[in-house]
């Protein structure tokens, strides 16, 4: 087949997905982008032409730096605990015991689960005194506390409910990849006297970097993305000590219909996110070369 | 499926109904109707019920409700169609989105559309302190529907554990301590078991500081909704005893106390008295398991309570016909017999003096006479809290709360930058 | 597979321990919810085996929204992006794997843009859009912004280009076009990659929430996530006897379908590459 007609073939299989694409997208980022130097339209007033004068807002905004500092804090702990018990409960579940169809399910169950109705269901968990958690506690002897209601342990609260959604879905990842490591390889090393550990170690831990590499990035646009949670258990409070920065932007763009400096926190965001995509590539390369 | 299927013959034959109506010679006029309560649930149902009988009396209107979710997701809905160009004609939304609704251009006057004299009187049979939030440099721009109000509930047999009588609850502030610290039980090790008092502070704790406001009498925000009084030393002095509820006087729980789960910790005995809006009467005389009361709040200088709940409006973009429609709708929607049904149905409180002459509502409060307190409060109601850029105005008052609350600020610094704050927003509509 | 499970570090017996225990530790909100949902919800802070057992709270949740409805918006909503996603991700993988063209690298480092930058971002331009195209309040409305998906591309890309270029030949000299080449080499080839990339789409789908409660308005369109928001915290509290009782309700087919499909689902992804 000629060059040129294969280079057809190319672009009309991929017409349809990335015009669908650009459509959703990046057009809607572009036009965030300008929105973002323009100021918000109210009744018959017009959007007229700002420059930086909502990122100089931005900047001044304390709700902004700290739904920013709290989505760091987010991350920062999602993030490794929910890899390192994904990984755990794959080696857990990988291996036959009894139960453990049952046992998988249950790391699993959360990822099914909408989002919207656990949140409820974690905030039973959560309530002071009667509160399932309160009542372990009061059974070790601790003092009572109000979770959700106090600075210092909200947003504690929340990574909780975020790594016991994540870590499941993860898991499968795990367990899929340890599935394809050859039983050769562990026997070799077994046979050069090496435990249990130093084969986690030096065989199984290296052979799954790379999936490895794919589930933190994963873990990492989601500790951005997932907000359910918090609309529904705090609204961002106890003041704003729970507000992430898509929340902070939902709430700017839905509840106080500014969506001028709503854009702009979404450029914000879709930096961050970009930057995280530049990462991501740079890893899944590397990765590509090391199959 | 049974219920649905019933539903979708139901609509079928409605439908069928309808276009056989619209085959007549007067062309039909269609309303959209956005209504804020999430999809399903028997208010849908009732609300289903007064659109069907409404249509009956005038075929050639049609009514389509939409159920759009909260209130905050309803008014979402109806600005984010209005800027797309497909706004409702008639919606339910917060009484304080007044002002935000004003801002977008988007709702009518009531005058432009009630100029007869019955319909000037229909305008003013509603109780004042309802129309206080709809009504703005002169224009009456809501309608009250379903509105409600904070009232006070407590456990009689608590009461009575405690050595209270069980009839009388806290008239005052200072009794509301006395007997809060009667009310709260400790185990052996110390740890409280059930709380004298508790005031919910999750997600908008500014109508519930507003009473404390009231109470103590200062009013947060002025009539045209562009000034607000955050860190007048009376206001200051109400937060320091909300916060002092639980920091000194240990009756009252620690932290942001949420909403959602006070009525069960009122179920649950773990507070004795619980302040909340009037719209749980009908939860609370449902699962309560002990005999409990409903009386006014308390007073310092006052009694008080601001108002609260949703408005009918109306929307600028509807065309003439759906205009006129729209206020035959709103008038049958808020007449003296529906006004009680719903507020029977609901536990709303009725919103007309008219309504509570019913016969229906008569009966009612002679069987339930929990009922009738919210409306006795009524006339020392004040308007909620609402000014231009309303949710970014309450929102730095809500933080400030929190932050008291919390112990992370005192109550003078929290207010003091709170009103700062509310300057800046409100400065430009001056 | 017992030999794989000498790969773990810890002692056979320890290790079962510890499966067993966080387990328990990860069932223990949905215990909780199995508890509250069937029994009456005086009991939902009481834990007394005595306490009596109930179905009512399954069917005040049922009446309280009509879910038979939602749950076939749900179905036709996850069903119809499923298949669209797997159409265009198919052609589109095909072109890129198969079909170099110049700029096709730049082209897929824009598509892969989207796995960033999803459209649950970008809720008010999405939503003129969706607008100018007349599709507020259907269904298809709900699913269009997500039918052309980079994930998608991606892993389906990644398997059509471990696929022997020889099968390819083979069944060109047989007389395919390259839309046959697709249709009998590569996508039976790709079978596991789709099952595995089709579970994170229902899973997705059939929770989003955000998005669905922008864009619909009626019954008729709106899915699950949505019906389910008539409990979340309202003026009169929380029941959570309903709420439990209506989310084991609409997660159980997900919940049954993993059950069922759990070896095939591992096993796909697995052989998707996924790792």
């Amino acid at each position: 087949m000629s060059k040129r007609l294969n280079a057809l073939y190319g672009w009309l299989l991929i017409l349809p997905a990335v015009s669908l694409l650009a459509a959703f997208t990046h057009l809607p980022a572009v036009m965030t982008l300008l929105a973002s130097v323009h100021s918000t339209p109210r009744g018959t007033r017009p959007p007229h032409f700002v420059g930086l004068d909502n990122y100089r807002d931005m900047m001044a905004d304390p709700i902004f730096w700290q739904s920013l500092w709290n989505n760091l804090i987010y991350a920062l702990a999602t993030i490794p605990v929910s890899v390192a018990l994904a990984l755990t409960m794959a080696l857990l579940v990988n291996r036959s015991f009894p139960g453990r169809s049952l046992a998988r399910l249950a790391f699993f169950t959360p990822t099914v689960l909408p989002m919207i109705a656990v949140a409820n269901i974690w905030l039973f968990f959560y309530t002071p005194d009667y509160g399932l958690l309160d009542r372990l506690v009061g059974f070790l002897g601790m003092a009572h506390h109000n979770w959700l209601g106090e600075r210092g342990t909200a947003l504690w609260a929340l990574i909780a409910v975020a790594i016991w959604k994540e870590s499941g879905f993860f898991m499968i990842f795990y367990l899929a990849a340890l599935q394809q490591i050859p039983a050769t390889l562990r026997e070799a090393a077994a046979l050069e006297g090496a435990g249990p550990w130093t084969c986690f170690r030096r065989v199984t831990l290296p052979l799954l970097m790379p999936t490895t590499l794919f589930v933190l990035i994963n873990a990492l646009i989601n500790a951005f993305r997932m907000v359910d949670h918090v609309v529904v258990m705090t609204r961002g409070g106890p003041d704003n000590a729970t507000s992430l920065l898509l929340f902070h932007i939902f709430e700017v763009g839905f509840r106080f219909w500014d969506s001028a400096y709503a854009a702009t926190l979404t450029v914000v965001l879709v930096t961050i996110l970009s930057l995280v995509a530049a990462l991501k590539f740079h890893f899944l390369d590397s990765r590509t070369h090391y199959r | 499926m049974f219920i649905s299927l019933k539903r979708m013959i139901a609509g079928v034959t409605l439908a069928c109904g309808l276009s056989m109506a619209a085959a007549l010679p007067a062309a039909a006029t269609d309303l959209s109707f956005y209504f804020p309560v999430a999809v399903g649930g028997p208010i849908t149902k009732l609300i289903d019920g007064y659109v069907a009988e409404f249509q009956k009396a005038h075929p050639d209107i049609r009514i389509s409700p939409v159920y759009a979710g909260s209130y905050q997701d309803t008014l979402a809905k109806a600005l984010t169609a209005l800027k797309g160009g497909d706004a409702p004609q008639v919606a339910i939304l917060l009484s304080t989105d007044m002002f935000t609704l004003i801002d977008e251009d988007a709702v009518l006057p009531f005058e432009q559309l009630a100029k007869s004299d019955a319909d000037k009187a229909w305008l003013n049979a509603f109780y004042p302190a309802f129309m206080e939030n709809s009504r703005a440099g002169g224009h009456v721009w809501g309608v009250p529907f379903q509105r409600s109000t904070v009232v006070q509930y407590w456990n009689k047999e608590a009461f009575k554990e405690a050595g209270l009588d069980p009839e009388k609850p806290p008239q005052t502030w200072d009794e509301l301590v006395a007997f809060g610290h009667r009310l709260t039980k400790r185990d052996a090790g110390g740890a409280v078991t059930q709380w004298g008092v508790q005031i919910p502070s999750s997600g908008f704790p500014y109508w519930l500081f507003q009473c404390l406001a009231i109470e103590n009498g200062v009013v947060l925000a002025n009539e045209a909704g562009d000034k607000t009084d955050y860190a007048n030393p009376k206001a200051i002095e109400s937060l320091q005893f909300w916060h002092d509820l639980s920091a000194r006087e240990r009756i009252h729980p620690s932290g942001v106390v949420e909403w959602g789960t006070t009525p069960k910790d009122f179920f649950e005995r773990k507070a004795a008295i619980i302040w909340t809006t009037t719209g749980n009467l009908t939860n609370i005389r449902a699962n309560a398991p002990f005999a409990f009361g409903v009386s006014m709040l308390p007073e310092k200088v006052r009694r008080g309570s601001p108002t609260g709940g949703g408005n009918f409006y109306v929307f600028k973009n509807a065309s003439p016909e759906q205009r006129t429609a729209a206020l035959e709708f709103v008038k049958f929607m808020t007449s003296a017999e529906r006004a009680a049904q719903w507020g029977i149905d609901t536990g709303y409180v009725a919103t007309r003096p008219d309504a509570w002459e019913t016969p229906a509502m008569k009966a009612y409060v002679a069987g339930f006479p929990a009922a009738a307190v919210a409306r006795d409060q009524l006339q020392y109601s004040v308007a909620e809290l609402s000014t231009h850029d309303n949710q970014r105005v309450t929102k730095a008052l809500n933080d400030a709360l929190q932050a008291v609350l919390t112990g992370a600020k005192s109550p003078a610094e929290a207010l003091g930058e709170a009103q700062a704050n509310a300057e800046r927003l409100l400065k430009s509509y001056r | 597979m017992s030999g794989l499970g000498r790969s773990s570090p810890i002692g056979p017996a320890m290790a079962g321990l510890a499966a067993w225990l966080l387990a328990a530790l990860w069932l223990l909100p949905m215990a909780f919810a199995l508890w509250t949902a069937f029994h009456p919800s005086a009991f939902a802070a009481h834990f007394d085996p005595t306490a009596p057992l109930t179905l009512e709270n399954f069917s005040r949740a049922w009446e309280a929204a009509p879910f038979a409805r939602y749950f076939l918006n749900t179905s036709l909503l996850v069903a119809g992006v499923m298949a669209g996603q797997m159409i265009l991700c198919t052609l589109a993988a095909y072109g890129f794997a198969r079909f170099p063209f110049p700029g096709a690298g730049l082209v897929f480092a824009l598509v892969l843009m989207q796995l960033m930058i999803m459209p649950d971002l970008l809720l008010v331009e999405n939503y003129r859009t969706i607008k100018a195209l007349g599709l507020i309040d259907s269904i298809a409305g709900i699913g269009l912004p997500y039918v052309a998906s980079a994930f998608g591309i991606f892993l389906l890309r990644q398997t059509f280009k471990g696929i022997p270029r020889e099968l390819d030949d083979a069944a060109r000299i047989e007389g395919c076009g390259p839309l046959g080449v697709l249709w009998r080499v590569y996508i039976p080839l790709a079978r596991p990659t789709y099952v595995a990339y089709g579970l994170v789409s229902v899973s997705y789908h059939w929770n989003n929430f955000l998005w669905p409660l922008i864009i619909t308005n009626s019954v008729s369109t709106r899915p699950l996530t949505v019906g389910l928001s008539v409990f979340a915290a309202t003026d009169q509290g929380i029941d959570w006897s309903v709420i439990s009782a209506a989310t084991l309700m609409t997660a159980a087919p997900l919940l049954i379908a993993f059950l069922a499909f759990q070896r095939q689902f591992v096993n796909s992804f697995l052989r998707a590459g996924i790792r």
